[in-house]
């Protein structure tokens, strides 16, 4: 079941895939129990000339008991799966580590667009580059994401990173990922948005330290550019 | 016999009943009898099916073999898909599921079941009826309409559905949002009826604790939907004004919240899994007891669980949330509501198991779709341990894994609780036996092909394949799964044929099947102790109750079920 999740390359992604593989595991004895007994009792119990089934109500309290021990298993294994879950979530959601990389993405009809601070580190500045679709980062480095939209909702979906996230128009939601091994993976929009939202898609391009280094000097533009194209450049990203 | 013992007073009260001629106009088509309403709802449903089936055969050949002619279709385009995800939804969850589950079996048996000669408001029913006429009317109207039918989706996420700017879509999505206003009202009107039939016009000795299960389960339905539908009643009203009257309820620009749809459309959507999960359960909780010739195990603790399972229901809304940027600390609670909702559920299912041990179990079909629900429903339940796990959900959100999952909890409500119950009160309903050979090769085909269909949608959901894209084959992540995608349309298609043979034996048994005797299943509950089908007025005498609904194999009798209503005078031997 496990081998069907896309391979993992983020650092938390770990933590989901145990989750799912913890699920998969108690939810694969229950079936096996409780279909089990179904067959079982098909066999056992199948009409036979001249017996005559049980009269047992289950009403009492003791014969109740049979399917609500049962049930308080089946609490106590959901405790379980919560308390272990809470933790990933946590990981995930809410203990977010101080960021190396900040980025923007805003979502419209149908495509991302992607705006990196520029040397500078500050969004809202003349230097600020956009590209579109295209989200370059390094491997190993924490990178925090800005989602906004312009239009409708769109879900900014990284499947082998492990992360989604519903973006909402007039909010800006905050989501972030280290990515563990250098490539290019996709980044699709996973939440109807129109008529294009089939094949809205992005790339996730993860660059090794040194080659992260090269983009960043063949893409980003350099201080001296920035201070002459400052005034030029009248549209700014906030 | 239950004959004998409803027979006695016969000729007494015969009067009561008025025999008169009806006209065709009032018997079949303006009917306020409920058992006719309930054919009505039966056969509108059914043809809302086909509807919707038609629908998901074209997606699904389009998500097999993209950008092909699709035979009896044409082209899809992006738009056409758009649209026939969500009329698909809408249609089988608004117009297939509640029509058949609540409107055809709620009508026909809270009367025949609770000893009454009909619905408390017979005019009301009608009402009901023909109001969600005209709503499935209105809907397979806006397929017609400039623009087009709706295409944001069953759950109507806005801004793309409060602006036709986004989707292009006009009245097709005014429409669609009148449509439901419509079957909502509809719907409410039901509820009040089948309550108020249901407190108030018990037979003598029906005592609430002596109520068959089918019936809790209708009222507390009921119920549920009559709490939880106020709130997405006044959030279409808002939505139709952003589209038509500018207002921005759920527009960022004029100051609205997209989310605050998400809340009152999941405040109402998570109970209304429950409407229509609910009498399926009650069908095969029915079905059970008379084929193992058994009580149902633990009656009382079956109701506890369904009213705790239907008050929590309105606790786990966010659940659908968790990744829709909301605080993320919400999603513990929400986490926690969801997982205690599955404790009753638990209780529900092994109490159905238990009601198998030490019985004496008949295969006939009605029983062989009803142990299909319990297989069914559990697959169902467990796959939904991912869904309401929040860290497991950030992956399987909006996937194919959801897709597989509502399909195995809801659709096995409609495929197997429905057929269990349409098999089950078939020879009630219309007089005739239905064909057990057919039958049988009806289930396996459908048992077969059901699972075929949706658990490898599963597996492409972990691939990470998102619901709703209109091909597959524009990402490179999908590729491989491209193989099994085929395979669940192949398999889609074969549950499709599958019911022509279902088809055929509602047609064979209406002309040919068997006449059908009063009680064919020798079961115990009342709706057994009327001529089948049941006459105006359903009872010959009003029945007097002596019992619960499964007294099955009873030491108390010789025979190996104890109706309701036969008064034992002394105890034999």
């Amino acid at each position: 079941m496990l081998r069907w999740l896309p391979e993992n390359v983020s650092t938390y992604g770990g933590d989901i895939d145990s989750i799912i593989g913890f699920i998969y595991y108690v939810t694969l004895a229950w079936f096996v129990v409780t279909i089990g007994a179904l067959a079982l009792f098909l066999i056992l119990y199948r009409r036979r000339e001249g017996r005559r089934a049980a009269y047992i109500t289950g009403e009492k309290l003791s014969e109740a008991a049979w399917i609500l021990i049962p049930a308080l298993i089946v609490l106590l294994l959901d405790l379980w799966i919560d308390f272990r879950g809470a933790d990933a979530w946590a990981k995930v959601k809410l203990r977010v580590p101080p960021a190396d990389l900040r980025v923007q993405v805003t979502a419209k009809q149908f495509n991302w667009e992607i705006v990196y601070p520029g040397p500078d580190g500050q969004f809202g500045t003349p230097d600020d580059l956009q590209i579109d679709n295209e989200l370059h980062v390094s491997v190993n480095k924490v990178v925090r994401i800005a989602l906004r939209s312009k239009d409708v909702i769109h879900s900014f979906f990284l499947p082998n990173l492990r992360l989604k996230q519903d973006i909402i128009p007039g909010r800006e939601i905050h989501a972030w990922f280290q990515a563990t091994k250098p490539g290019v993976y996709e980044m699709p929009c996973s939440e109807l948005c129109g008529f294009g939202h089939s094949g809205m898609l992005g790339h996730l391009t993860v660059h090794s330290a040194e080659e992260y280094q090269q983009w960043v000097r063949e893409h980003w533009p350099s201080e001296e550019k920035t201070s002459t194209q400052s005034l030029a450049k009248g549209d700014n990203h906030r | 016999m239950t004959d004998s013992a409803t027979g006695v007073a016969a000729s007494a009260h015969a009067t009561q009943v008025h025999h008169g001629e009806i006209s065709f106009w009032r018997t079949y088509i303006f009917s306020t009898d409920h058992k006719m309403i309930a054919k009505q709802y039966l056969f509108l449903g059914l043809f809302m099916a086909l509807v919707g089936g038609f629908l998901a055969y074209v997606m699904r050949w389009q998500l097999a073999f993209p950008d092909t002619a699709v035979p009896g279709f044409g082209f899809v385009g992006p738009e056409t898909y758009n649209v026939l995800v969500t009329m698909h939804g809408t249609t089988m969850v608004f117009f297939v599921a509640m029509p058949i589950l609540l409107g055809a079996f709620g009508n026909f048996l809270i009367p025949l079941m609770i000893g009454a000669r009909d619905m408390a408001f017979p005019r009301l029913n009608m009402l009901s009826f023909w109001t969600l006429a005209v709503g499935s009317l209105i809907l397979l109207s806006s397929f017609f309409v400039p623009g087009g039918a709706a295409s944001a989706g069953w759950t109507g996420y806005p801004p793309l559905s409060a602006r036709p700017i986004y989707t292009g879509v006009t009245w097709g999505l005014n429409l669609w949002l009148l449509a439901h206003a419509i079957e909502f009202a509809s719907f409410l009107m039901g509820g009040v009826n089948f309550l108020t039939t249901a407190i108030t016009m018990r037979a003598p000795g029906m005592t609430f604790f002596r109520l068959p299960l089918v019936i809790w389960q209708q009222l507390t339905a009921a119920i549920l939907f009559l709490l939880s539908v106020g709130p997405l009643i006044a959030a279409t009203v808002m939505l139709l004004m952003d589209r038509i009257a500018g207002t921005s309820f759920f527009v960022p620009s004029g100051g609205g919240d997209p989310l605050l749809w998400q809340h009152l459309f999941w405040f109402f959507g998570h109970p209304e899994v429950y409407v229509v999960l609910l009498p399926a359960v009650g069908f095969v909780a029915e079905v059970l007891p008379v084929f193992s010739r058994k009580p149902l195990f633990g009656y009382r603790w079956i109701i506890y669980s369904t009213i705790t399972a239907g008050i929590l229901s309105f606790m786990v809304w966010a659940h659908h949330m968790f990744l829709s940027g909301l605080d993320p600390r919400l999603a513990m609670p929400f986490s926690l509501t969801t997982i205690l909702i599955s404790v009753p559920f638990a209780i529900l299912v092994f109490a159905m198991i238990a009601t198998l041990w030490g019985g004496s179990i008949q295969f006939a079909t009605p029983m062989l779709y009803a142990l299909g629900f319990v297989a069914m429903f559990i697959v169902g339940g467990l796959t939904g341990i991912f869904n309401g796990s929040a860290p497991a959900n950030i992956q399987v959100h909006a996937t194919y894994f959801v897709v597989g999952h509502f399909h195995y909890t809801l659709l096995s409500g409609i495929f197997f609780g429905g057929f269990a119950g349409i098999y089950f009160w078939f020879p009630k309903m219309f007089g005739r036996m239905m064909n057990e050979r057919l039958g049988k090769i009806h289930f396996w085909l459908t048992l077969i092909f059901f699972n075929a269909t949706f658990f490898p949608m599963h597996l492409v959901g972990l691939g990470g394949m998102m619901r709703r894209i209109a091909n597959p084959l524009q990402y490179e992540f999908l590729q491989s799964l491209q193989p099994i995608n085929v395979f669940i349309t192949i398999s889609a298609i074969g549950l499709a044929l599958s019911q022509l043979v279902f088809l055929l034996n509602v047609g064979w048994s209406l002309v040919a099947g068997r006449k059908a005797e009063r009680n064919p299943w020798q079961a115990t509950t009342l709706e057994w102790a009327t001529p089948s089908p049941p006459p105006h007025g359903n009872f010959d005498a009003l029945p007097v109750v002596y019992r619960g609904p499964y007294e099955y194999s009873s030491p108390e009798a010789s025979e190996d079920w104890l109706p309701q209503d036969r008064l034992l005078v002394a105890r034999s031997g």
